[in-house]
């Protein structure tokens, strides 16, 4: 039997998030193909609504990748992605689902090394978690 | 403006369960402002609600909308077929949004999405509190502009109370003594005085407490003439 690929769905900031991703493919790191890369203006631009969307859509796993708190290019949209994601994780555990399944990062432009191993640990996450419900699709 | 908390999400999963086809239905008046039923609220609590679906393995369809003010008929008249076309509407709008749909349409279901809790104030953004309770006797211009009814624990007429210590109340540390705020208040507005003067007992009958209260404007009210040339029109 084939076994299935996990979907998980990370919202990457313009900034440092996407620096951090094309920096890390640039120098040769490789990331799981389960993850889809949704570049936004900002952490502080991604809502709740998006984040409960892509759960929504069949995504297993998603998080939000935005600048370092103290080092954010548009000052606080990194404190504002950390407040929507925790939200987002309230209203999951209400709703009975894992709060694993959705995370906060923050990275530097440089770490290089970081996206790769964010992608491995949100994978890990969705294989041991499975699917939400039943079925492989909402 | 009314400030409400949407109820807990398993909850509204539960009332709606026996149910397959729900309208939930936001407001965009204070209910929006205060963070609980506006539009992107809808679309949270629809969203959340098809994933934790899809977690137990039921199936429901799910639609939200917004109308303007969902405690006037009119704008509620607006969306009928969409009300009267589901199983149930979930009102995301104050207890009167919900009681308005309800009376508009009294053989259809319509369930509370949230919690009405108070008439409050935004004092920072996240963050509201109640400063009137409504009870149809204003006299805020005799205590500084604050009022002792909603913001004292014991909506003292003439205080402090012994409660009252460095200007927190004694129900609570964490809430500010409204009659220490009154003190202060009258001490900047040089009225001091106000504060010595002994305020007879309330009349209630204007509040809750006289029952259910409705208030007329007779010269805005329509002539059975009128009435009948408006409902021409529609």
């Amino acid at each position: 039997m084939v076994e299935r690929k996990p979907k998980i769905v990370g919202f990457c900031c313009e900034r440092h998030g996407m620096d951090a991703v094309v920096l890390s493919a640039r120098s040769g790191k490789q990331y799981d193909a389960s993850v889809r890369v949704v570049q936004v203006p900002c952490a502080g631009r991604v809502d709740g609504i998006h984040l409960l969307k892509a759960f929504e859509d069949g995504a297993d796993a998603v998080f939000v990748l935005g600048c370092l708190e103290k080092n954010c290019y548009y000052d606080t949209g990194s404190i504002e992605g950390r407040k929507r994601v925790d939200y987002v994780k309230q209203m999951l555990m209400e709703a009975g689902i894992e709060k694993e399944r959705i995370e906060m990062f923050n990275a530097a432009s440089s770490n290089v090394w970081m996206f790769p191993e964010i992608a491995s640990k949100m994978v890990e996450v969705a294989r041991k978690l499975g699917p939400i419900g039943r079925g492989e699709k909402p | 403006m009314i400030v409400a908390k949407r109820k807990p999400l398993n909850e509204i999963a539960e009332m709606l369960v026996p149910y397959n086809k729900v309208t939930v239905i936001g407001c965009r008046s204070c209910v929006a402002i205060c963070l609980a039923g506006g539009e992107k609220e809808v679309k949270m609590l629809v969203s959340a609600l098809k994933i934790k679906n899809r977690k137990e393995g039921r199936k429901q369809e799910f639609e939200g909308f917004v109308v303007e003010r969902q405690c006037e008929k009119e704008w509620v008249q607006e969306v009928q077929d969409k009300i009267l076309g589901s199983d149930i509407t979930l009102s995301m709008a104050c207890s009167l949004g919900a009681q308005t749909i309800g009376d508009l349409y009294p053989t259809h279901l319509t369930f509370p999405g949230l919690n009405t809790g108070m008439f409050g104030v935004p004092e920072e953004q996240g963050v509201w509190s109640e400063k009137c309770v409504g009870c149809g006797d204003c006299i805020i211009h005799t205590t500084g502009g604050i009022c002792p009814i909603s913001r004292c624990a014991k909506s003292m007429l003439n205080g402090p109370c012994g409660g009252s210590a460095n200007g927190k109340c004694e129900v609570n540390l964490d809430i500010d003594c409204a009659w220490s705020a009154i003190y202060d208040r009258l001490k900047l507005q040089n009225r001091l005085d106000l504060i010595e003067k002994i305020t007879p007992a309330k009349d209630w009958s204007t509040s809750h407490s006289g029952g259910r209260r409705t208030y007329v404007r007779e010269d805005a009210k329509l002539t059975p003439h009128q009435k009948k040339g408006k409902e021409g029109v529609q």
